[in-house]
C-alpha cells in the first residue's frame, strides 16, 4: 500500500494567502481583547515581542534558503505563526521563552521541512510543545484572572515580565484545568465551590476567552477561510467524550462537556489551530475525521495524561495520520466507479 | 600495503565513510547515550575498544572461518570483546558503567562492528585491519563527542559536567559553566533533541563537503577555448 496524498488545492478560491493570513489575524482580535481583559497586558507583549522575533527568523531562513525574502515576508505567514504561539504562551513569559519557541517554530517546524505549504506538523504547535516539555516551570504559570487578585498588571508590569527576568512579581494561580487535574477527592460540586478560579462553567475569564476565539472563529467561517467540518467534529465529539465520562460531576469525573468546551484552548485551537490548510486533512470527510481525532485525544490527555491540556498534543498527532486519513477519503473522481486506487 | 592506503583509511574512518553521520549505523547508542560528554566518551571508546578487537581476530582467523558460520563467528568474537570492556569498566570506572548501563553490552549488536567485520577485516590482513577498526571508531567516537558536547551545552549551559566517572577524581573539577544563570533547556538532553542535534551535524557535514566540491571544480575547471582571460604567468595546471 502506498500512502499517496492529494495536494490541495483542489478548487480556486478568490482569496491570496496574504489576504487569508491577514484575515486570521484579525480574527484573533476579539480573543486578544479578551485574555488581555482578564490577565493583562501579558499577552499583547507576547504577540507584538514574537512578531518581532519571526520577521528576522523568517527573513534568515529565506535568505539561507535562496528564496526571495519581501514576496514571503509579506504573506503575513510568519506573523500568523508567531501570533498563535504567543497566545498560546502564558502572559508575561519571558523574552527568552518567546524567542526559543518562535525560532523554533519558523526555522525548525516550519523551514527545514521546505516552508510554507510543506510543513507536516503545525509550526505553532511545534514551538508550544518544544516549550512545554522544555521549560515546564515557566510553560506552567498562568497568571490569575484579574478579577481574582488586587491591582491590575499595566503595561510596564507586562514588559518588564519580558525582559528583566525576576523584575516582576505576578500572581499565579492554578487554570481550572489544572485544578480539576490535580482534583483528588472532591465531587465537583464541592471543588466549584472551593475554587474560586472556577467561575461557572470554564473558569473565570476563560469562558469569556473562549467565546471571544469562538466569535473570531465564526467571522472566519463566515468569510469561507476553511470548512465547518474540522471545528464541528472536534467539538462535537470532545463534548460527546466529557458527556460520556460526566456522570453527574463524582470526585473521579472528567469534569462536564461545558466546562471541556470553555475551559482551556478548546476554541482557540477548534478555529485557529486544526483548520491550518497545510497539516490537516484535506477532504471534507477527512477533516471530519481529523476533528473527531483530535477531540478524543484532547479529552483523554485532559482527563488521562500528565499535562492539564492537551490541544497542542492532539494536533500533533493527528498531524500524523493526516496522509493516512486523506489515503481513506480521497473524494470519487465525478463519473469514476468506485476508486481502485489499491489494485 | 602501501601508505596511500591508511591515508585512505584514515579519510574514510574520520569523514568520507564516517560510520555515524555517513553510514547512520549505530545509531541507537548515538541517539541513547549522547546527553553528556562524558558519556559520549566513555561509550565511544568502549566502542573503539571493540571495534579494534573484533576486527583484529576476525582477520587472524579469516582463513580458517567457513563462509557459512561467518556471521555467528564473528558475533561469539564481538560478545567477547564487548564483555571484556564491561568487566573492565566495572572494574575501573563503575560509575559510568552504572550510567550507560544496558547501552555496554548492547555495543554488541552495533551495526558498525559487524559491519567491519565482515565488509573489512575478513578480506584483509591484520594490519590494516586493526588499523581501520581504531580509524572507525574514533570516527564514530567524534561524533559521539561532538553531539555529547552540543547536546550538553544546549540542554545544561555547561560542558564535560562529571567527568570524574571518567578520569577518577582529578577530574572533579572539570566542568565549565559556559553559561551562567542557564534555564535547562530539556529538549537538548531528550530524545528529540538527539534526533534533531544528529540531523544537523548531517546536513553540515554535507554542506562543508558541497563547498569543498564546489572549490576543487572551480579549481579543476578546463579552459575553454577562446575564453579571454588575464595575463597569467606559468601554465595552467
Amino acid at each position: 500500500m502506498s500512502l499517496l496524498v492529494v495536494t490541495s488545492p483542489h478548487a480556486h478560491g478568490p482569496l491570496s494567502t496574504s489576504q487569508v493570513m491577514r484575515t486570521v489575524l484579525l480574527a484573533t482580535i476579539p480573543g486578544l481583547i479578551a485574555l488581555t481583559w482578564y490577565f493583562g497586558p501579558g499577552t499583547l507583549v507576547n504577540v507584538i515581542f514574537g512578531g518581532l522575533v519571526a520577521l528576522p527568523c523568517e527573513a534568515l531562513a529565506l535568505r539561507l534558503r535562496k528564496q526571495p525574502i519581501a514576496p514571503f515576508l509579506k504573506d503575513y505567514s510568519v506573523l500568523v505563526t508567531s501570533t498563535l504561539l504567543c497566545i498560546a504562551l502564558p502572559p508575561y513569559a519571558p523574552w527568552w521563552l518567546i524567542l526559543v519557541g518562535v525560532a523554533f517554530s519558523v526555522l525548525i517546524a516550519k523551514h527545514l521541512y521546505g516552508g510554507l505549504g510543506y510543513n507536516p506538523f503545525n509550526p505553532a504547535m511545534v514551538g508550544y510543545v518544544v516549550l512545554l516539555i522544555s521549560f515546564p516551570l515557566q510553560m506552567s504559570s498562568w497568571s490569575a484572572p484579574v478579577p481574582l487578585i488586587e491591582g491590575t498588571p499595566g503595561v510596564m508590569d507586562a514588559l518588564r515580565a519580558c525582559f528583566v527576568p525576576a523584575s516582576y512579581d505576578g500572581v499565579t494561580m492554578a487554570t481550572p484545568l489544572d485544578v480539576l487535574r490535580q482534583n483528588t477527592g472532591q465531587t465537583l460540586e464541592d471543588l466549584y465551590a472551593a475554587t474560586p478560579q472556577l467561575g461557572h462553567f470554564g473558569g473565570v475569564g476563560w469562558e469569556v476567552v473562549n467565546l471571544a476565539f469562538l466569535a473570531g472563529g465564526a467571522w472566519l467561517l463566515y468569510r469561507r477561510i476553511f470548512t465547518w467540518h474540522a471545528p464541528a467534529a472536534m467539538l462535537v465529539s470532545l463534548a460527546l467524550c466529557a458527556a460520556l465520562f460526566y456522570d453527574e460531576g463524582s470526585s473521579s469525573s472528567g469534569g462536564s462537556p461545558l466546562f471541556h468546551l470553555l475551559s482551556g484552548a478548546t476554541m482557540f485551537g477548534a478555529f485557529f489551530i486544526i483548520t491550518d490548510p497545510v497539516s490537516s486533512a484535506v477532504s471534507n470527510r477527512g477533516r471530519l475525521i481529523f476533528g473527531a481525532l483530535i477531540g478524543v485525544l484532547i479529552y483523554t490527555i485532559r482527563v488521562r495524561g500528565n499535562y492539564p491540556d492537551a490541544v497542542a498534543f492532539a494536533v500533533l498527532i493527528a498531524n500524523f495520520s493526516a496522509p493516512f486519513i486523506d489515503h481513506y477519503t480521497q473524494p470519487r473522481v465525478y463519473g469514476h466507479g468506485k476508486d481502485q486506487r489499491d489494485e | 600495503m602501501a601508505t596511500s592506503d591508511y591515508r585512505e583509511l584514515t579519510v574514510n574512518g574520520l569523514w568520507k565513510n564516517n560510520p555515524a553521520i555517513v553510514q547512520l549505523l549505530g545509531l541507537c547508542p548515538l541517539l541513547a547515550v549522547t546527553g553528556s560528554v562524558v558519556n559520549a566518551l566513555g561509550l565511544g571508546l568502549a566502542t573503539c575498544f571493540v571495534l579494534v578487537a573484533s576486527n583484529t581476530t576476525v582477520s587472524l582467523i579469516r582463513n580458517v572461518t567457513a563462509d557459512a558460520v561467518r556471521l555467528p563467528t564473528f558475533v561469539m568474537i564481538i560478545a567477547a570483546s564487548v564483555t571484556c570492556i564491561e568487566l573492565l569498566m566495572q572494574a575501573y570506572s563503575y560509575g559510568l558503567y552504572e550510567v550507560l548501563g544496558i547501552f555496554l553490552p548492547l555495543i554488541t549488536t552495533n551495526c558498525v562492528i559487524l559491519g567491519r567485520a565482515d565488509g573489512f577485516a575478513r578480506k584483509n590482513p591484520v594490519l590494516p585491519a586493526l588499523y581501520d577498526g581504531l580509524l572507525m571508531g574514533l570516527g564514530f567516537t567524534a561524533v559521539l563527542l561532538v553531539l555529547g558536547a552540543l547536546r550538553e551545552l544546549a540542554g545544561t549551559g555547561a560542558l564535560f559536567a562529571n567527568m570524574d566517572l571518567l578520569f577518577g577524581a582529578a577530574a572533579v573539577d572539570w566542568k565549565i559553566v559556559v553559561f551562567a544563570d542557564y534555564q535547562p533547556f530539556l529538549l537538548a538532553i531528550l530524545p528529540p533533541g538527539a534526533f534533531i542535534f544528529t540531523g544537523l551535524l548531517i546536513a553540515l557535514k554535507n554542506l562543508i563537503d558541497d563547498n569543498l566540491q564546489r572549490r576543487a571544480a572551480a579549481r579543476a575547471a578546463p579552459v575553454t577555448t577562446g575564453s579571454k582571460r588575464v595575463r597569467v604567468t606559468g601554465n595552467v595546471a
